[in-house]
């Protein structure tokens, strides 16, 4: 389970001082697929951030399981990392050296993990690369790349997956393919997965959708369904402080 | 796909799976990395080369030590054997030693048949000669038939200077011998000592006859022992008591072994300077080429933390593949050095008194790669250890993280390594040094060189800011303006060039002022053909000789052989054996040649006092002394201080009235000590005498007739000398021209690295300049502006720099007087500039490359 306690932001920019997230409370259960939408400066990915462990609030607390993220040091937030938190970022963020077999790898054998290799061989099969193995990410396309970062996402079977605008470099189709996998793995292994988006219609696939907007969380739908399915619409909102 | 409920318990990752992630990491930028680290491969290539090699030849010393000695022990006398120093002998001889006796001394060797004449130096052996090692003669085995008459074997240099051949007469002093070979390989001798002083070869028993060895005439007295058991350090030291007394000097084999391995120990240590030198810029050029490195490396580490990577874990990863690398790059200088280590004994080995085997010296190379990988680390250290702060946020977002840079001081990891930078540097230097002030006074030189050439870099930044006009062209002013902007090269390459001319520079300016000292020596003073050892009764048929001929003489001058008797009442031995007074032994203990005038000579110069030609000594009084400044330095004495001579077991007190400076590299009769005519001329004496002859037949004829007449009588022709003379210094021309490319070749790699940390932006932004519209020839010249301001201001600093630098080292280190060679010194600054240039513009090359698309892709 993600507990946000009060989460605060704050940056002193030159002579500003700017608060990116204000006092951002909510719980999210183990499971479950949200997503997390705002215009562009409204502090999603400051948030995520935040409850990825990757950066720390200005005021607050990430609860993830119990264990308090803010009293850690930056080792001990990685040493859970590695443990119980998966990433896919919107631009892949595979390491270039590596191919897609290696790259899989990297988060088992950072936790010295001897069925890496085959962990890995499994799981690009899973997501339909099986073929690609030793392909390096020059060599992938940006849908396949971003298929490599889900199975390597998953490899150390993490309690918890933070998406980061994951379609946002890639075309509708191969974008909601990418969601549908997301979405196929959630229920296969009941990772809870936390999705930044801007992109309303990719929001509304999850389970539940916070809204930010200047940093306060303007909507939580806690579990309903926000709209129809349909056209793609994009939250609007004109650009606020510091966000992204 | 399993629950994450079932996730196996984390353990750490072991030491293997994270190499072998860094391996595989490092893989589209090993070469790169190899590159920088390989910086340091030409330092290592220079200590493994000088070390290996002095490591052979103290090893070839020890391996051929008795050869080389010529025997366990060598007793020497000053003036001849007596029966005291002969009883002794034969106290060796008692205790199972052979003996062999050996007298050296310099005479006109005269061929009869050609009528040619040589200066030689002769040597008169024992039959038991050599008691270790072989000498070897064409035709072969001649040396046993040395002793079986009036035999002579010659060097084959005096061979052709006598234009002689086997079979033919010789003459030496009043007695002719036969020439019955020449000599091949004799051990002990380097072979360039026979250019200067041919051997001749004969037996000692034919010594008198050609009485040569007569009053006033210098020899050397030597006995060589061959000992059939027991230690000669221990056989010496129990009649050391009676050899002092019998003023027997006794050197053992160890005692003559560790006094050459010192010398080479000594050579090593200042040719290891440039290895040191070699190594440091390369630091420098691993410094710069980590840096950029590190920050490629950025975005990887950035994600490594998203996966779970520990701080740890990630320098794990990078310094293994810096380790790695540099361990390559030190390889590779190895095997550079060890491939020169087997060219050096053709360059040098005739300088050297052994026949020099050489082989991989084991201990040299692991000390040079040792010291290079050292080196590599610590200077790579600097840059590496930025990776510990890269946030994981830097995946989500490119920009800084929003935490402030600490400054260096305040952040404890980066304080330490800059120590270890710091200690590192005072580390190689102590290696080299010969004392503790030595080593802080190199450290402190080079700690300096960099604080000034960052000063330069911080002054050339702050200088384009100020200067830039808006109405320069746009080439130019961009060129500027990279200058000072953020993420510029300013520093980097200002330190890594400047530094690199500096030190290039240095070493260019010592050396060749070193070489100029040698070949300042002027041989066409006001003669040229000495003569010397001209016997009182002589003079006048000599005077015939050189009138006959129509020469004149330059200069003719009585010679007086004394010693030092006491000073100040002090006696020699009492002064000798005071520890606490600081006389130096050499100015005490040696014989001094000297002469009387009442005129100073056109190569001196009074430094202190008054000539005692303005103010002359009355009747009775205590005649005066004029003593060339460093001997009274060495003597400790000064103006109105009291010295007695033995004048030949006469005493002869004086008074010091005034000290000269000596213009030895005029080639001219000149003295320690010059006397006032009332002291000396009443004392035995030989003469000399400078004469100038037009050409080389006059000269030879001059001294065929005066050798003819006067066999007793040596002369040298300074024309040979002049000749010897360029041709050494044309070697060692040679070699400073080698270490000069040698050290221009260092300079390289380190550039390269400077220049290509920012090789990345600069094509990007080039790309970008090329997408919006610039053409080929405007990024050309943009980028030309800023190398070239970066290559004059770097190469220039670093030149004045390096006149500091090598003043400092010829007055203190070398106490030789420093003339700055400008035009050299321009011209390695100008080419240090132009290398800046040609390897910026290379390195900017893939702008044209590139297309715009793929660079944009890669931002």
């Amino acid at each position: 389970m993600l507990v946000a306690q009060g989460l605060t932001k704050e940056f002193d920019s030159g002579s500003h001082h700017l608060t990116v997230l204000r006092d951002v409370s909510f719980t999210i259960p183990q499971g479950t697929f949200v997503a997390i939408v705002g215009p562009s400066g409204s502090g999603k990915t400051t948030l995520l951030g935040l409850l990825a462990g990757l950066d720390t609030p200005t005021r607050g607390r990430v609860l993830l399981d119990d264990a308090d993220l803010t009293a850690m040091t930056e080792d001990e937030r990685a040493k859970l990392r590695g443990q119980k938190v998966g990433f896919v970022f919107q631009s892949f963020q595979l390491i270039p050296t590596l191919n897609a077999l290696e790259n899989v790898q990297v988060p088992l054998e950072l936790r010295g993990d001897s069925g890496a290799s085959h962990r890995a061989t499994e799981l690009l099969q899973r997501v339909g690369l099986g073929d690609r193995l030793d392909h390096l990410p020059s060599q992938l396309s940006g849908g396949e790349q971003q298929r490599v970062a889900i199975a390597r996402a998953f490899s150390n079977r993490p309690g918890i997956l933070f998406a980061d605008e994951p379609t946002g470099n890639l075309d509708g189709a191969t974008g909601t393919r990418i969601v549908e996998l997301l979405e196929e793995l959630n229920r296969e292994s009941g990772t809870t997965i936390v999705l930044v988006t801007h992109d309303l219609t990719l929001a509304r696939r999850a389970q539940r959708l916070i809204r930010l907007a200047d940093g306060l969380v303007v909507e939580d739908t806690n579990g309903s369904g926000v709209g129809g399915r349909g056209s793609r619409e994009t939250a609007t909102q004109p650009a606020g402080a510091l966000g992204e | 796909m399993n629950s994450p409920r079932e996730s196996p318990d984390p353990r750490p990752a072991t030491r293997a799976p994270l190499l072998g992630l860094a391996w595989r990491e490092s893989r589209s930028t090993r070469r790169k990395l190899l590159l920088y680290m390989s910086s340091i491969s030409l330092g290592v290539a220079a200590l493994v080369a000088i070390d290996s090699f002095a490591g052979n030849v103290t090893r070839s010393v020890r391996e051929q030590s008795r050869a080389l000695v010529g025997g366990d022990v060598v007793f020497s006398v000053r003036n001849g054997w007596t029966p005291t120093t002969d009883s002794l002998l034969d106290e060796f001889k008692a205790r199972g030693a052979v003996i062999t006796k050996q007298t050296a001394f310099a005479s006109m060797a005269y061929a009869p048949r050609t009528n040619a004449t040589r200066l030689a130096q002769v040597r008169a052996v024992g039959e038991a000669y050599p008691l270790y090692g072989t000498i070897t003669t064409r035709p072969a085995g001649e040396w046993a038939r040395l002793h079986e008459g009036r035999n002579v074997l010659l060097d084959p240099s005096l061979m052709i200077g006598l234009d002689a051949r086997v079979g033919d007469t010789v003459s030496l002093g009043y007695q002719s011998f036969e020439i019955i070979g020449s000599l091949d390989q004799v051990p002990g001798d380097p072979g360039m000592a026979a250019a200067m002083a041919p051997r001749l070869f004969m037996s000692e028993k034919y010594m008198a006859d050609t009485k040569l060895l007569i009053t006033g005439s210098r020899g050397e007295y030597d006995a060589y022992a061959k000992l059939s058991s027991g230690s000669p350090d221990e056989m010496v030291k129990s009649l050391q008591t009676r050899l002092d007394t019998a003023q027997l000097r006794a050197r053992t084999i160890r005692q003559q072994e560790s006094n050459i391995t010192e010398d080479i120990t000594d050579m090593s240590n200042f040719l290891g300077l440039v290895g040191i030198i070699a190594l440091l810029l390369g630091g420098v050029g691993v410094a710069s080429g980590v840096n950029a490195w590190v920050m490629r490396k950025i975005d990887t580490v950035a994600i490594l933390r998203c996966l779970g990577a520990t701080t740890r874990q990630v320098m794990t990863i990078y310094i293994s593949q810096a380790v790695v690398m540099g361990l390559l790059g030190a390889a590779i200088g190895a095997a550079l050095g060890i491939g020169i280590q087997f060219l050096l004994p053709g360059v040098i080995g005739d300088v050297l008194p052994v026949d020099v085997s050489v082989r991989p010296e084991p201990r040299a190379i692991g000390m040079g790669m040792l010291l290079g990988l050292w080196i590599a680390l610590a200077f790579a250290l600097r840059p590496l250890i930025a990776l510990r702060r890269v946030s994981p946020l830097q995946a989500l977002r490119r920009s800084d993280d929003g935490s402030p840079a600490r400054k260096w001081w305040r952040d404890p990891p980066r304080v330490i390594v800059n120590l270890l930078v710091a200690l590192s540097v005072i580390g190689l230097a102590a290696t080299r040094a010969e004392d503790l002030q030595e080593t802080f006074a190199f450290s402190g030189g080079i700690a300096g060189s960099l604080a000034v050439l960052a000063a330069s870099a911080a002054l050339l930044s702050f200088t384009a800011r100020r200067a830039l006009r808006g109405g320069w062209p746009y080439v130019v002013r961009q060129g500027v303006a990279n200058l000072y902007r953020p993420g510029n090269q300013t520093r980097s390459v200002v330190l890594s060039l400047g530094f690199g001319a500096f030190l290039v520079t240095t070493l260019y300016l010592v050396q060749s002022n070193l070489l100029a000292t040698f070949t300042r020596a002027e041989f066409n003073a006001r003669g040229n053909v000495v003569f010397f050892d001209i016997q009182e009764d002589q003079v006048k048929g000599i005077d015939s000789i050189v009138a006959g001929q129509q020469r004149d003489y330059a200069a003719r001058v009585p010679i007086v052989t004394m010693r030092v008797a006491s000073i100040n009442g002090h006696s020699v031995q009492e002064l000798m054996g005071d520890t606490t007074r600081r006389e130096s032994p050499w100015a005490l203990r040696r014989e001094y040649r000297s002469t009387y005038r009442s005129e100073v000579s056109g190569t001196e110069k009074i430094l202190k006092g008054k000539w005692f030609g303005e103010q002359p000594t009355p009747p009775g009084g205590v005649p005066q002394v004029s003593l060339e400044t460093e001997v009274a330095n060495a003597m400790r004495v000064s103006l109105g201080d009291t010295i007695t001579w033995n004048v030949q077991g006469v005493e002869v007190r004086t008074v010091v009235t005034s000290t000269r400076e000596v213009n030895w590299q005029r080639f001219e009769l000149n003295f320690f000590a010059v006397f006032e005519p009332v002291a000396l001329e009443q004392a035995p004496k030989t003469f000399a005498a400078l004469v100038m002859a037009p050409d080389d037949s006059a000269v030879a004829m001059l001294q065929r007739d005066v050798v003819r007449h006067y066999p007793n009588v040596a002369s040298l022709d300074l024309s040979l000398v002049r000749r010897t003379v360029a041709e050494i210094s044309n070697r060692a021309t040679t070699a400073i021209r080698f270490l000069a490319i040698f050290s221009l070749a260092m300079a390289v790699p380190v550039l390269f690295s400077a220049v290509s940390a920012t090789r990345r932006d600069r094509v990007r932004e080039g790309v970008l300049l090329k997408t919006l519209g610039a053409t080929r020839r405007q990024i050309t010249r943009i980028m030309f502006s800023e190398y070239a301001l970066l290559g004059v201001l770097g190469s220039l600093a670093g030149m004045i720099l390096s006149f500091g630098g090598a003043w400092l080292l010829l007055r203190y280190v070398f106490e030789r007087p420093f003339e700055p060679a400008f035009l050299e010194a321009v011209t390695i600054a100008g080419l240090l500039m132009l290398l800046t240039v040609s390897i910026g513009l290379l390195a900017g090359r893939d702008v044209f490359k590139e297309t715009p698309m793929a660079a944009l892709r890669d931002t």
